[in-house]
C-alpha cells in the first residue's frame, strides 16, 4: 500500500508543480504549438523535463525505474498541469498505457517499456476506443492466433498522441462478441509494424490523437500482456486510475478558469460599477465555487481510495469523474458568458479552457457513462 | 490506525448492546426527543436510549468531558456517527443547545458561563430556542428592533420575534436584542433568558407540512438579569454570526444524516420504482436517482474535508448550508416523482406510513433553504467572504 501523503508533502509537491508548469509551460506555449501546427503536438523538451522531475514515473514502481508515489501525488501534479493547459503525452502514456504494463507486464515487457517511460524517451499510447463515445468493452478489433503470434485487424479512434507513439498498448479481442467483457486481450506492440496505418487527428483542444487502422498486422506471440481473454480484468482498474487522474486535471483547469473569471468580475466595469457587484453574476459565481469544491472533494476521495485499494474505489471514481464533468461544463460555459464578447475571442485564453474541458469530459467516459456505471455498481 | 480500529470495535459492541431495538428504526417527527424540563418520550425506548448516551457523553461526542461531552477526537466522532448510521440508531437527543448555543459557548463563553449552561445541554435538561428573526428583520437580520434597556440591575426587553422554532416548548431562549438604536450592527447584544419570565407570550404558527414548529414570540417588559448577557454590550453581532455558522453546519447535515425520519433515499426510491432485485428499469428515473446519490457521496466527502480543515469558517459553512439544503430538496422532489400518487396522501389508513411521512417531509424540506439564512443569503456570503466580490 502507498503511504498517505502528509499535508506538507502535498503542499511541497503542489508548489513545485505549480512553479514548474507556470514557468515551463505557460498557456502561450500551447498557443505556439497550435499556431505553428507543430508536427508532434507537444514539446519533447518539456516532456523530458517532466520526467527529470520524476513525474513521468510517478506511478511506476521503483523496481521498474519509477518513483512509485501513487495516485494522490499524481493528482497533485495533474491539477497543476491542468491550470496551465500543459500539453504532453502524460495522459496517453503515464495515466493509461504504462499502468497496464506495471500491473500485468512480464519482466521483459516491463524492462522494455517502463524505464523508457520514466525517462521521458518513450511515448506509449493506449489504442482502445472504437467508437466516438467511451465504451470500454466494445471491442471488435480482432487478434487471431496463428503459429507466429497474432494477426490484428480492426480500427481504433481517439488514440491520444497516437501519431507519435513509439509503442501501442492495443486492446483487441481474442474471443467473444463485441460488447463482452470476456475475450478481450492486451498487447504491447511496435507502432511501426507493417499494416498499421496512422492518421493524425487534430483536436479542438490543440492536442493530437489518431485514427489507427490495422490490416493483417502480424505481431509476435510474446507481445500479449497477461492471459489471453482476461484483458478487461487488467484494463478496468487502470481505467479507473486514469479517470481519477483526468478528473484531477479537470479540477485544475476549472479552478484556473474560475480564478480568471473572478478577476474579470472584479475589474471589468459597466454601469459605473464592477460587473462582479451585480448579484445575478455573484450568485452564479458562488454556485460555481460550491460545484468546484464538491468536485474537489470527490476527486480527492477517489485518489485516496486508489492508493488505499479500497473496495469501493470504482464507485468513488465514478463520483469523481461525473462531478468533474458536470462541474467543468458549468464553469467553462459561465466563464465565456461572464467575459462577454471578449470570451468569444481567440485572443482571450478562456476559449482554450473551454476546449480542453470538453475533450477531458469525453476522455475515459463522460458524465452519462459514469452515472450509468455508478448505478450498475450500486445495483439499482 | 490501530487505536481507531479498536475504538470502532468497542463502539460497535457498545451500540449493539445498548441501543434498544426500537431506537434502530426510522423516526417519525413526533418521536424526536428534545429534552427540556418537561421532556416528552413518545416512544417507550427513547428515555433509556437518551440516558445511556448521556452517561457515555455521546449526546455531545466532541465536547469536553467536564461538561458532559464525550471528549472524542474528530476521527472518533466520525466513527461513532458511522457506526450509529450502520445500526440505524436514532439520534438520542436533538436540541439547538447541542447544535448552536453549546458550540458557541465553547468558543467564546467564560468559565462560569460554560459551567452554568453546558452540562444541562448535554444532559438534555434545558430546551433552548433561538430568538433571531423578527417581522421586519429576516435576511436583513441586523435590522432587528426588539429593545433591551439597561435598568441598572437588569435589562428590560420589549418587542417581537417570529419564526421562533419550538418557542412554545422551550425553557430558555438565546435572543438578539437592540441595545443601541443609533447604529445598526454595532447596537446589537446577545442575551439568554428563561421563557417562564413574566411578560412572554408565544403563539404557534402552522406550517405547510401541517405541524406547528415555530411561533410568534412577544416580549412585554421582560426582566433579564444582567449576568445573562453573553459577550460585550453592543458586541452581539459578531457572536450572532458565529452562532449562525454553527447553525448552518448543523442544517447542512440534516439531509445526509440525523433527521432519519425516512429510510435512506436509495431504499425509498427502490421501494417505489425498483423491481424485485432492487434494479430500476426506467432509465430516466434511474438516471435522476443516480445523479442525486452521486451528489450525496460528493457532499459527504466535502463535509468531512470541511470539518477537517477549518471547522465552521463562514464561507465553508455557507457552502455546506447552501448545497446540503438544496440537495435535500432535490432528493425529495426525485422521491415524489418516484412515488407518484402514493406520495400525495395527506392522511388516513389508505396510505402507508412512509408515504405520508414522505409527503410531509417533502413539504418540510422547502424550509431548509430558508431557515438559518436563505440560499440567496448563503450565496451572498460566499461571494463576499470566499470570492471577495465587490458590494
Ligand atoms: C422552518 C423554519 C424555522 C425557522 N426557525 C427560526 C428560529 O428558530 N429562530 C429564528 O430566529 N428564525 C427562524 N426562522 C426564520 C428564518 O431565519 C428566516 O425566515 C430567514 O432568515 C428569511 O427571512 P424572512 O423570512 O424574513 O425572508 P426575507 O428576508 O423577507 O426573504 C424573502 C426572499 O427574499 C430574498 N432576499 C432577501 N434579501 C436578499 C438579498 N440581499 N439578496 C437576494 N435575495 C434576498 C430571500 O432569499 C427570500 O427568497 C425559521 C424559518 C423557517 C422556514
Amino acid at each position: 500500500m502507498i503511504e498517505q501523503l502528509t499535508q506538507e508533502d502535498r503542499k511541497l509537491l503542489r508548489d513545485t508543480a505549480a512553479r514548474f508548469f507556470h514557468e515551463r509551460s505557460p498557456i502561450t506555449a500551447l498557443r505556439q504549438l497550435r499556431d505553428k501546427k507543430d508536427a508532434v503536438g507537444f514539446d519533447p523538451g518539456l516532456w523530458r523535463e517532466i520526467s527529470d522531475m520524476g513525474w513521468a514515473g510517478i506511478l511506476i514502481d521503483e523496481n521498474d525505474g519509477g518513483v512509485g508515489l501513487g495516485s494522490q501525488a499524481l493528482g497533485v501534479i495533474l491539477e497543476q498541469s491542468g491550470r496551465s493547459l500543459a500539453a504532453s503525452p502524460f495522459v496517453a502514456t503515464v495515466l493509461s498505457a504504462a499502468p497496464i504494463i506495471s500491473s500485468a507486464g512480464n519482466p521483459e515487457q516491463r524492462g522494455n517499456a517502463l524505464p523508457g517511460v520514466s525517462n521521458g524517451v518513450l511515448v506509449i499510447s493506449l489504442a482502445h476506443e472504437e467508437s466516438p463515445r467511451h465504451a470500454p468493452h466494445q471491442i471488435s478489433t480482432r487478434a487471431a492466433k496463428n503459429v507466429d503470434g497474432y494477426t490484428i485487424n480492426g480500427k481504433k479512434t481517439f488514440v491520444l498522441d497516437g501519431h507519435v507513439a513509439d509503442l501501442f498498448l492495443l486492446v483487441a479481442r481474442t474471443a467473444g462478441q463485441n460488447e463482452e467483457r470476456a475475450g478481450i486481450s492486451l498487447f504491447l506492440i511496435d507502432s511501426s509494424l507493417p499494416g498499421i496505418n496512422i492518421k493524425r487527428t487534430t483536436m479542438v483542444d490543440s492536442r493530437n490523437a489518431a485514427h489507427i487502422q490495422f490490416d493483417n498486422v502480424q505481431i509476435p506471440a510474446n507481445s500479449i500482456i497477461g492471459k489471453a481473454g482476461y484483458g478487461a480484468e487488467i484494463l478496468d482498474p487502470v481505467l479507473d486510475g486514469a479517470r481519477a487522474g483526468i478528473a484531477s486535471e479537470m479540477l485544475g483547469t476549472a479552478q484556473k478558469t474560475f480564478d480568471i473569471t473572478i478577476e474579470y468580475l472584479k475589474t471589468r466595469e459597466q454601469f459605473g460599477a464592477p460587473i462582479g457587484s451585480f448579484q445575478a453574476l455573484k450568485h452564479r459565481a458562488a454556485e460555481m465555487f460550491c460545484e468546484i469544491e464538491l468536485a474537489r472533494s470527490a476527486v480527492y476521495s477517489a485518489l485516496q481510495a486508489l492508493d488505499q485499494k479500497a473496495s469501493n474505489t470504482a464507485e468513488l471514481v465514478c463520483v469523481a469523474k461525473a462531478k468533474a464533468c458536470d462541474m467543468i461544463e458549468l464553469v467553462s460555459n459561465e466563464a465565456v458568458q461572464m467575459h462577454g464578447g471578449v470570451g468569444m475571442t481567440d485572443e482571450a485564453n478562456i476559449g482554450l479552457f473551454l476546449k480542453r474541458a470538453r475533450v477531458a469530459q469525453q476522455l475515459f467516459g463522460d458524465v452519462i457513462f459514469h452515472r450509468q456505471r455508478f448505478a450498475d455498481l450500486i445495483g439499482i | 490506525m490501530i487505536k481507531l480500529d479498536s475504538f470502532r470495535n468497542e463502539t460497535r459492541t457498545w451500540l449493539e448492546e445498548n441501543c434498544p431495538p426500537g431506537m434502530r428504526t426510522p423516526m417519525p417527527d413526533d418521536e424526536r426527543v428534545w429534552g427540556g424540563k418537561k421532556p416528552v418520550f413518545k416512544h417507550p425506548d427513547a428515555k433509556t436510549w437518551m440516558d445511556r448516551m448521556i452517561e457515555r457523553g455521546w449526546t455531545a461526542p466532541r465536547w469536553p468531558r467536564e461538561y458532559g461531552g464525550g471528549g472524542l477526537s474528530l476521527a472518533e466522532a466520525e466513527i461513532l456517527s458511522e457506526e450509529m448510521n450502520r445500526l440505524g440508531c436514532r439520534p438520542p437527543l436533538f436540541s439547538f443547545g447541542l447544535g448552536m448555543l453549546g458550540p458557541l459557548l465553547l468558543d467564546i463563553g467564560t468559565a462560569t458561563e460554560k459551567e452554568r449552561y453546558l452540562p444541562p445541554i448535554t444532559r438534555g435538561e434545558i430546551w433552548w430556542c433561538q430568538g433571531y428573526s423578527e417581522p421586519g428583520a429576516g435576511s436583513d437580520l441586523a435590522g432587528l428592533q426588539t429593545r433591551a434597556e439597561d435598568k441598572g440591575d437588569h435589562y428590560l426587553v420589549n418587542g417581537q420575534k417570529v419564526w421562533t422554532s419550538y418557542a412554545h416548548h422551550a425553557d430558555w431562549i438565546f435572543c438578539l436584542v437592540r441595545t443601541d438604536t443609533s447604529v445598526k450592527h454595532a447596537g446589537i447584544s446577545f442575551l439568554l433568558f428563561d421563557m417562564e419570565s413574566p411578560g412572554i407570550e408565544v403563539r404557534p404558527i402552522k406550517l405547510i407540512s401541517g405541524t406547528s414548529v415555530f411561533c410568534e414570540t412577544f416580549f412585554d417588559d421582560v426582566r433579564v438579569p444582567k449576568d445573562q448577557l453573553i459577550g460585550e454590550i453592543n458586541g452581539g453581532w459578531a457572536i450572532a454570526k458565529q452562532l449562525l455558522a454553527h447553525e448552518r453546519s448543523m442544517i447542512s447535515q440534516l439531509g445526509a444524516r440525523g433527521g432519519n425520519r425516512l429510510p435512506p433515499f436509495k431504499d425509498m426510491a427502490r421501494r417505489y420504482v425498483g423491481d424485485g432485485n432492487g434494479r430500476i428499469a426506467d432509465p430516466l428515473l434511474r438516471d435522476l436517482i443516480a445523479r442525486e446519490l452521486i451528489n450525496d457521496r460528493a457532499f459527504e466527502s466535502t463535509s468531512k474535508r470541511a470539518m477537517g480543515a477549518a471547522g465552521a469558517a463562514a464561507g465553508l459553512a455557507s457552502m455546506l448550508k447552501y448545497y446540503g439544503t438544496e440537495q435535500n430538496k432535490r432528493k425529495m422532489e426525485v422521491l415524489m416523482k418516484c412515488a407518484g400518487s402514493a406520495g400525495l396522501g395527506w392522511e388516513g389508513d389508505e396510505f402507508a406510513d412512509d408515504d405520508l411521512v414522505l409527503c410531509r417531509s417533502w413539504l418540510r424540506s422547502k424550509g431548509n433553504s430558508i431557515e438559518g439564512g436563505t440560499s440567496e443569503v448563503q450565496l451572498n456570503v460566499i461571494a463576499k467572504r470566499e470570492l471577495g466580490l465587490p458590494d
